[in-house]
Parts: structure tokens; C-alpha cells; sequence
């Protein structure tokens, strides 16, 4: 008996991690339905257009599951969870007991009813073996058509584009980047995006995949009538927690796994944790599904070490996301669309020309929200702010400054946050 | 595996009272982790210039010298999507591998002391390595008016 494990990547990987830090003696059994050692999955981007190699994205070194004690079943999903018997049994049919059992299944991309999805030169993007299914079409491919102008959507078009190939995203919303940034933010990368070359239909999406006789893509029909002749067709609409193995089961759900704030289920032993669960937000009273790595990373350290025993709780998901598409690096931490309700305070700073941006969110005097375009250096103390919930009153025109200091925290925060005694220290004498 | 012990870590302090913005931390920084480790050399020859990883916050006459806290829940690692930054649970330092860094930012984004630097050139980040190969950091060393002072945590 000991500890199974159900998916392989950050979350997993982040409870192995976490269950070592207080239990090096028990066997950690993980079922992987992909056939690779935990990879980054954000880099089938840079896999796709050739920036990195399969032998570069692993995120631990080759010894990662030897010298953790780990026993990894590779292409082997699991099927069923037995509460009652404490087993999880696997495709094929073996089971494996487990004392306390970890749920990272992660997402499944959604795919919409569109006629003609099924068949040759769709895809999704969201798997090493999706990106090596496109990066194999790509040589013979002219134009593609992504569905979905969110952050997956222009991972892919970004690869693509840069592969030669022309790319257009069609995007239902009025703009791309909806969910993760503000609308400012939006449409100084939709602006890039288009100086480069990547075409961006909103308030648009494709009804209907246009094939040849031969099966193969030949366009896309838009809900406006208008048609898009294109050779491929990326969905990349979203992604939702992949559930499939707690059907059937006491285990609740919401729209994803939901978990206590120690990462457990409503069953006891039974734990979730990244983009399969449903945590607590750490702003609003409410439980969340909030599919960013860094989540899954903290929420699979958390569940690892209750498992092994200990009893620490989750501090919330917090959303947040850091990208640089040609050459502009985009940050955007917490809320960044504040409710319209009068109760929040947005400071912002906006110089076009230079595409630069900071919108700063405020909630009763504390930071809640950032969204920061091109000069990002010092984003994390904005974050380090907003995570800790540190009142900002009386420095709050500091934080918009593009060349924020840490010196621009007053002196007994800084102080207390670098781990020094907040009153004043005599020359010389030895802190700590 | 190894059993789990109660170790000691290093970590650098800044004292911001005795700090007088001499920036002889940077220069230190600059020429360790240079090819000829010859500041002259470092600052002047190579190509690319070796970039200090710590910070001279300062304004007005308040300055100090902040560097990677090597922390004990590093938010940098929680964002790293590409396993190169992990904490070495050996020495409980903060490893970054530049070789695997794709230059996304997110450890930029994550780190509340905004101790991780962009070299936007080459697209990867660079931070404090508490000189690996030292006894004592360079900058702690470097440091004449002992506004950098090494300590030892239990943790
Ligand atoms: C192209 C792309 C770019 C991204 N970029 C970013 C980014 O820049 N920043 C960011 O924060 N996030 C990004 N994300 C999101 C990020 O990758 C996820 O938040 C993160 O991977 C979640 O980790 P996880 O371990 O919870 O689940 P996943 O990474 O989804 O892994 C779950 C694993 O479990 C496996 N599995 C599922 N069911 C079973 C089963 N029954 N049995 C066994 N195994 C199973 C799956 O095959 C999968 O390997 C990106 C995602 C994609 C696809």
C-alpha cells in the first residue's frame, strides 16, 4: 500500500515533491495516460515551431521518479476508482491499493459542435502528442484556421506563424485574451499579433469544416456566412477538468473536483489538485477551477504533504499569467476585470506608442489586480502584494511607477518581508 | 532517497542602515561570475558582459542590495513551466538552469521580491546563485561597510 497518483504532470509532480519533504519511505505509484515523463506542457509551443526539442521539455531530470521513489506507469490510464476497496484500477485491468490517493488529471480541451470536426487536419493543442501530430502536417500546410483567440489559441498561432505558415484566429468575443487579461492588454498584442502577420476575427466563430472529397480541409464557414480557405483547423476553445475518473463515485463535483482548503475531497485519503480541481479563490468567497501551472504546482505541494500527514492548507488560487509574444511581455495577476459595483479603485498608466501599460486593481486600500505590458521587471512584488493581501494605502501611486523599488514598499513591510527585525538595526550588528 | 534532516541555509542579509549605494556588490557579482573573473577584464572584454544578480535599490539616500532570498516556498519554482528553476532540497538553494529557460517570465511575475532579472536579448532570466563556489558570496565579501552579512537559518 502507499500513495497512487493519477496523471503526471505539474500537479503531480508537485505532490511527489510534497509527500518527499516528510515521507521518504512510502511507495508513490503514478498512472500516466501519456506515454512521457512529466514534460512542461506549455512548451509544446516552443516544441511545435522547433525552439526545443522532445529531450528538452522534461521538467525534472531522467532520475526524477528513481530518486523520489516513484514506480511510473506510463500510457496507463486509470479507469475506475474503488472507494470501498481503496483501488484504482487501470485500463487492462490491474489495481492498484492506495492509502491516500491523488487526482491530477488535469483538463480535456472541450470541442464544440462544429460540422465537419470529425475527420483529417483538426486538431487540439494541449498534448506533446498534439503538437507532434501538427508539427508532422506542418511542411504541408499553407494556411490554418484557431479556433479560440485565449492563451492556448495563440500559443499555437505563434508557432504556427513562425513556421511560415499563415495563421488566422477566429474568436467569439469582442476580443482575444478575454478571460486572463483586461481589454487594454488585449488589444495592444491583438495590434502586435496583426503587425506581424496573424489575422484576428472576433465576434466570429467557424460553424462548419469544409472538406474535399478526399476528406481533406479545404476552408472553414464563419457564422457570418463569410469562408476561410485554409488546409487545418486548431480548436482551442478551452480546456475542462477531466473528471471522467471520479464518475461514478461518492467524490463531489462542481465543475471540477471540489476540495477543502487541504486539498482533500469530500472523500477522506482522496485528494485533487491543478486544472481537475475545485479551490478555493483567494480573493472571492467562492470555489474555483483556476487552470494555471503555477496553481497546479502550489495545489499539488499542498495535497503531497497533507497526504504524507501534515496539515497545511491552500492559500487560494490566484490567477496569473505571464506572456511575451514578439517581443512585448504581457503579466496579468488577479482581478483584472473588476465587477462593475463601485467597490474597486483602477489606477492606470498608458503610453501607446511605447505599448506600455499598468493597470493597478484596488479592493478597501489593498491590491487585487495588475496587468502590466512591456515593462514588467519588477511584476512579482506587485504579486507579492496582492497574494499577501497587504494593505497599500498611503503608497499606492509608487506601485504604478515603471521603475518601482522595492524601496517604494514602506520601510517595516520591506523590512518584515525580508525577514529582518522591523526596528531599526545599528550599524554592524548581526540580523537573524 | 535521502532521510530527512534539519538543515542549515544560507542566506544573504541586506542591512539597509549601514548600505551607502557603492555598488561594489554589483562589481563583485560582475567578476565572479565572469569568464576571466578579472574585473577589469569582465566589464570591459567580454562579450556578453556578465550582468550583476542583485538589485542596488535606491532612492534618495536609501539604498540596499537585494538578491534572490532563496526562499523555503519559492514562488519562482511554482510558476516555472519549464523545470528550470527547482529549489535543491540538498542546500535549499534556489537553482536556476538557463539552458532550459524559454524566457516566459513567469518567475518574473512570481517573485514578491522582484529579484529575478530579464535579459530580454537572450530571453532567459538570471538571479542570485549564492556563488556556488564560494564559502561566502562575492558581494558579501565585496561589501566594505558590512551592509551585506551571510546568516544561517534552521529549517
Ligand atoms: C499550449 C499550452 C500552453 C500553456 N501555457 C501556460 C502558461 O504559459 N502559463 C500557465 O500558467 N499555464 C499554461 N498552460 C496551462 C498549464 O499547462 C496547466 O495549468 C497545467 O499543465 C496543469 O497541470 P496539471 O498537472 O493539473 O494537469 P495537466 O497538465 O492537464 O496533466 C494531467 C495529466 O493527467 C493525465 N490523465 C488524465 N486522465 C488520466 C487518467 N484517467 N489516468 C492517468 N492519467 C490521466 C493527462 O493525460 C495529463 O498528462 C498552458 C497549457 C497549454 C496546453
Amino acid at each position: 500500500m502507499g500513495y497512487v497518483i493519477i496523471g503526471n504532470c505539474i500537479a503531480a509532480v508537485g505532490a511527489v515533491e510534497g509527500i518527499r519533504r516528510h515521507d521518504t519511505r512510502t511507495p508513490i505509484t503514478i498512472l500516466s495516460k501519456e506515454p512521457y515523463p512529466a514534460y512542461g506542457r506549455p512548451l509544446i509551443a516552443n516544441y511545435l515551431k522547433g525552439k526545443v526539442a522532445e529531450s528538452e521539455i522534461a521538467l525534472r531530470s531522467p532520475d526524477f521518479y528513481e530518486s523520489h521513489g516513484v514506480e511510473v506507469h506510463l500510457g496507463c490510464p486509470a479507469t475506475t476508482i474503488r472507494t470501498g476497496q481503496r483501488q484504482v484500477v487501470a485500463e487492462g485491468g490491474m489495481a492498484f491499493p492506495y492509502e491516500r490517493l491523488l487526482i491530477a488529471t488535469g483538463g480535456d480541451p472541450f470541442l464544440p459542435p462544429i460540422a465537419g470536426l470529425e475527420g483529417p487536419n483538426v486538431h487540439t493543442f494541449v498534448t506533446l502528442d498534439d503538437a507532434k501530430a501538427l508539427r508532422q502536417e506542418a511542411p504541408s500546410l499553407r494556411r490554418v484556421v484557431v479556433v479560440g483567440g485565449g492563451l492556448i489559441g495563440l500559443k499555437a498561432a505563434e508557432s504556427l506563424h513562425d513556421l511560415g505558415i499563415q495563421v488566422t484566429i477566429v474568436e467569439l468575443a469582442d476580443r482575444i485574451l478575454s478571460l486572463a487579461f483586461d481589454e487594454v492588454a488585449g488589444r495592444l498584442i491583438a495590434h502586435r499579433l496583426s503587425e506581424i502577420g496573424i489575422q484576428i476575427i472576433t465576434e466570429n466563430t467557424v460553424e462548419e469544416i469544409l472538406r474535399q472529397r478526399d476528406g481533406t480541409i479545404n476552408g472553414a464557414r464563419l457564422k457570418d456566412g463569410n469562408i476561410l480557405a485554409c488546409d487545418a483547423v486548431v480548436v482551442a476553445i478551452g480546456v475542462r477538468p477531466n473528471i471522467a475518473v471520479v464518475e461514478g463515485t461518492e467524490i463531489q463535483t462542481q465543475r471540477g473536483i471540489l476540495v477543502d482548503e487541504y486539498m482533500e475531497t469530500n472523500v477522506p485519503g482522496i485528494y485533487a489538485a491543478g486544472d481537475v480541481a475545485e479551490a478555493k479563490d483567494w480573493h472571492f468567497a467562492e470555489w474555483r477551477v483556476v487552470p494555471i501551472w503555477p496553481n497546479a504546482y502550489r495545489q499539488g505541494m499542498v495535497a503531497g504533504q497533507n497526504m504524507a500527514g501534515q496539515r497545511i492548507s491552500f492559500s487560494g488560487s490566484i490567477p496569473m499569467n505571464s506572456i511575451a509574444f514578439y517581443g512585448i511581455p504581457t503579466i496579468s495577476v488577479g482581478v483584472t476585470n473588476p465587477p462593475d459595483d463601485g467597490s474597486y479603485e483602477v489606477h492606470i498608466s498608458l503610453t501607446e506608442e511605447e505599448k506600455s501599460y499598468r493597470k493597478l486593481v484596488f479592493k478597501d486600500g489593498t491590491l487585487v489586480g495588475a496587468v502590466l505590458v512591456g515593462r514588467v521587471e519588477r511584476a512579482g512584488i506587485l504579486t507579492g502584494l496582492i497574494r499577501e493581501k497587504r494593505p497599500a494605502e498611503g503608497f499606492k501611486e509608487a506601485l504604478l511607477k515603471e521603475d518601482l523599488s522595492y524601496l517604494d514598499l514602506p520601510r517595516p513591510l520591506r523590512k518584515e518581508k525580508l525577514g529582518l527585525p522591523t526596528e531599526e538595526v545599528p550599524f554592524g550588528v548581526r540580523a537573524g | 532517497m535521502s532521510a530527512i534532516q534539519q538543515r542549515k541555509r544560507k542566506r544573504v542579509v541586506p542591512i539597509e542602515e549601514a548600505c551607502i549605494g557603492c555598488r561594489l556588490c554589483e562589481v563583485a557579482c560582475v567578476t565572479e561570475h565572469s569568464r576571466s573573473k578579472d574585473p577589469v577584464r569582465a566589464f570591459k572584454e567580454e562579450n556578453p558582459r556578465p550582468r550583476p544578480r542583485n538589485v542596488l535599490e535606491e532612492r534618495g539616500h536609501e539604498s540596499f542590495s537585494l538578491s534572490c532570498r532563496h526562499c523555503t516556498e519559492p514562488h519562482c519554482v511554482d510558476a516555472c513551466i519549464a523545470g528550470a528553476m527547482v529549489r535543491d532540497s540538498e542546500t535549499g538553494r534556489v537553482i536556476h538552469h538557463p539552458e532550459k529557460c524559454v524566457g516566459c517570465w513567469s518567475c518574473v511575475m512570481n517573485c514578491p521580491f522582484g529579484a529575478i532579472h530579464m535579459d530580454r536579448e537572450r530571453s532567459v532570466i538570471y538571479k542570485c546563485d549564492l556563488c556556488p563556489e564560494r564559502e561566502r558570496p562575492a558581494c558579501v565579501d565585496a561589501c566594505p561597510n558590512r551592509a551585506l552579512i551571510l546568516i544561517e537559518v534552521e529549517e
